[in-house]
């Protein structure tokens, strides 16, 4: 029973942290390796608002998503867009933007366990026997909220068909008078908004650490492989996979190789099938 | 009106075009333009070690050196076989462990564990790697990255091969002139010798690969042999590089899966021109010993080494070694148009 509550929470924990980088590459074709940083950036950001300025939690909150979302459109406007297309550039890129962004945190100081943000609600409840509190709880409930919202948003708003017309043909979209800059940069900012939710969300439940950046990057990006690079709904139905995964894994063999399962999870997917177990197959996209 | 356009001509120097053939030994000045720069490389490593100030910096020598290892095998696989290969730790680490039970478990000396884990290594590696070659771009970009990364938490999680205290006690080179010239000379061969298969038949084969896969495949030739083949030379290089690197610390453990192996011989490679096989080892001559320097900052200088590495890449992506080349074969003239 606890593998099934505590798997569902980390299932939509992972969901959580994978659908910005999903976004961003479904609809500009655009690796985001930054996207750790923008998470662990919007934490320390969320800090200081409510910590250091002692600002209202949700004033900060939503100032937090205000911000990493301008910072996650600079970044595309001003470098990325340079380097788009050129698949290794990217990745270069947005990994060296990251790797920039942690160091230069980690330098500042930013490091230790004297960083952390307040829960939402505090308490708990026990369900069918077992603790959960409640910001667990909340967090399943926005996990689900945000997943909802991003459905109607993409199905039922101008800029939301515009992304998906984006996503599914770029030339074609371009002729029907969509702009595809300005599209590839409001989904770099939705993409890094989606970041910092994330990060506001799970970042309560430890500590804000620099070297959560690298993680959150890999457990991203294994969600995404797993689910199928540019496929949303993939994405979360792999988060749930790589989710009740992790949980068994620490149940049965141990915390160590809680990490060795998102790995492996990308490796054998790619050996296996690179456009992941729910994404179009391209055979000759990616593939000899 | 003001509509005249600038055009910039590029046209090959007439020493450049006298040199290309057999000509080239007709004349000294000829001989010279060809082997001048080749000579001022080969000269100027080999009496690095001697003009360097302390210890301290000729340690910093052997770690440039066994970056360009890494640069060289990066470019060749990124540049000529249409690989891209973030996984340089990985070959780093292979090696190193490779080298450090063999030295310590049977006690063969440097000399002959390098060798042997260069090998074995670039074996390993290859073998692992095989179910991977198929993939191509930014799929076996991200499946590369990830290799070390398993490797790490699997040894760390299964703490074998030391766990995470590593295998101390590993013997060094007999002296510090023998470590010094033992990688220059190596990272000379393997710079030359790259060259040189490069432009063999085989070479021909690999670019075709990169360029055209299919062609490949329908000229009846096996593409995962060859891209075999290219990935056996590039992880037999960055195992090299491991073992040295193991033999100079005299220690091995996971932080040779550490991602600056990983990452740094790209930036060498992007910043000292990539597809130019020379590029990427003068990338890393520039590179890490700017490192050091800025080693005082802590980790600032790796913020400051991402942006330099993102200004390259967006701004300057040809690279020192293209521009020096161009400079060097070309001259440049603007005409209207």
């Amino acid at each position: 029973m606890d593998i099934l509550i505590y798997g569902t929470i980390n299932s939509m924990a992972l969901a959580l942290m994978a659908l910005g980088f999903a976004l961003v590459y479904g609809i500009s074709r655009i690796p985001n390796f930054a996207h750790g940083a923008l998470y662990v950036i919007s934490g320390f950001v969320t800090w200081g608002f409510v910590r250091a300025l002692g600002v209202n939690y949700l004033l900060s909150v939503f100032l937090t998503m205000i911000i990493i979302g301008v910072v996650g459109a600079l970044i595309y406007r001003f470098i990325l867009i340079r380097v788009r297309g050129m698949a290794i550039s990217e990745i270069i890129a947005s990994y060296a933007i990251g790797l920039a962004i942690l160091e230069g945190l980690r330098w500042g100081g930013f490091k230790g366990m004297t960083y952390t943000l307040p829960v939402f609600v505090e308490g708990s409840v026990d369900i069918a026997e077992i603790p959960v509190d409640f910001h667990r709880l909340v967090v399943v409930g926005i996990g689900v909220a945000v997943v909802a919202f991003l459905w109607l948003f993409t199905h039922h708003t101008r800029i939301g068909l515009a992304l998906r017309g984006m996503a599914q043909d770029e030339r074609a979209a371009l002729m029907l008078g969509i702009d595809s800059d300005l599209m590839a940069v409001v989904a770099m900012a939705l993409g890094s908004m989606l970041a910092g939710l994330a990060a506001i969300l799970l970042l309560p439940l430890g500590n804000i650490v620099v070297e959560a950046g690298y993680n959150v990057l890999i457990l991203a990006i294994a969600v995404c492989i797993v689910g199928g690079l540019g496929s949303w709904m993939g994405a979360v139905l792999a988060a749930f996979l790589i989710g009740f995964a992790q949980i068994l894994t620490v149940t049965y063999l141990g915390s160590h190789y809680q990490m060795v399962v998102a790995l492996l999870a990308i490796i054998f997917t790619l050996i296996l099938r690179p456009s992941g177990l729910f994404g179009q197959q391209k055979e000759l996209e990616e593939r000899v | 009106m003001n509509n005249e356009q600038g055009r910039k001509e590029r046209l090959d120097r007439g020493i450049k075009v006298r040199t290309d053939g057999l000509y080239a030994i007709m004349s000294l000045r000829e001989l010279c333009y060809l082997t001048v720069p080749r000579l001022v490389l080969i000269v100027g490593l080999l009496i690095l070690p001697l003009v360097m100030p302390s210890m301290y910096w000729q340690r910093v020598i052997s770690i440039v050196c066994i970056y360009a290892f890494l640069a060289l095998g990066f470019d060749f696989l990124a540049h000529f076989v249409g690989l891209v290969c973030l996984g340089g730790a990985f070959f780093i680490g292979v090696g190193g462990y490779l080298a450090a039970i063999l030295n310590t478990s049977f006690g063969f000396p440097p000399l002959v564990t390098i060798p042997i884990a260069t090998l074995l290594g670039g074996a390993i590696c290859t073998l692992l790697l095989l179910p991977c070659l198929p993939l191509r771009g930014v799929y076996f970009a991200i499946v590369t990255l990830m290799y070390p990364l398993v490797l790490m938490r699997i040894i760390e999680a299964l703490n074998i091969l030391g766990g995470t205290d590593g295998i101390m006690g590993v013997a060094s080179f007999a002296n510090r002139w023998i470590e010094q010239y033992f990688v220059i000379l190596m990272v000379l061969l393997f710079l030359f010798g790259l060259r040189r298969l490069v432009n063999l038949d085989i070479g021909l084969v690999f670019r075709a690969v990169k360029d055209n896969d299919q062609a490949v495949r329908a000229s009846g030739m096996n593409i995962s042999f060859y891209k075999a083949i290219a990935v056996f030379v590039a992880s037999a290089l960055g195992c090299l590089g491991g073992a040295c690197l193991v033999h100079i610390y005299m220690w091995s453990g996971i932080s040779l899966f550490a991602l600056d192996f990983s990452i740094l011989p790209i930036a060498a490679t992007v910043i000292g021109g990539a597809g130019t096989v020379v590029g990427p080892v003068l990338g890393c001559f520039i590179l890490v010993p700017i490192s050091e320097l800025l080693r005082a900052f802590g980790t600032l200088r790796i913020v400051f080494y991402c942006l330099i590495l993102v200004a390259f890449i967006v701004f300057r992506s040809e690279g020192i070694m293209v521009y020096g080349q161009r400079k060097y074969h070309q001259f440049e003239r603007w005409v209207k148009i």
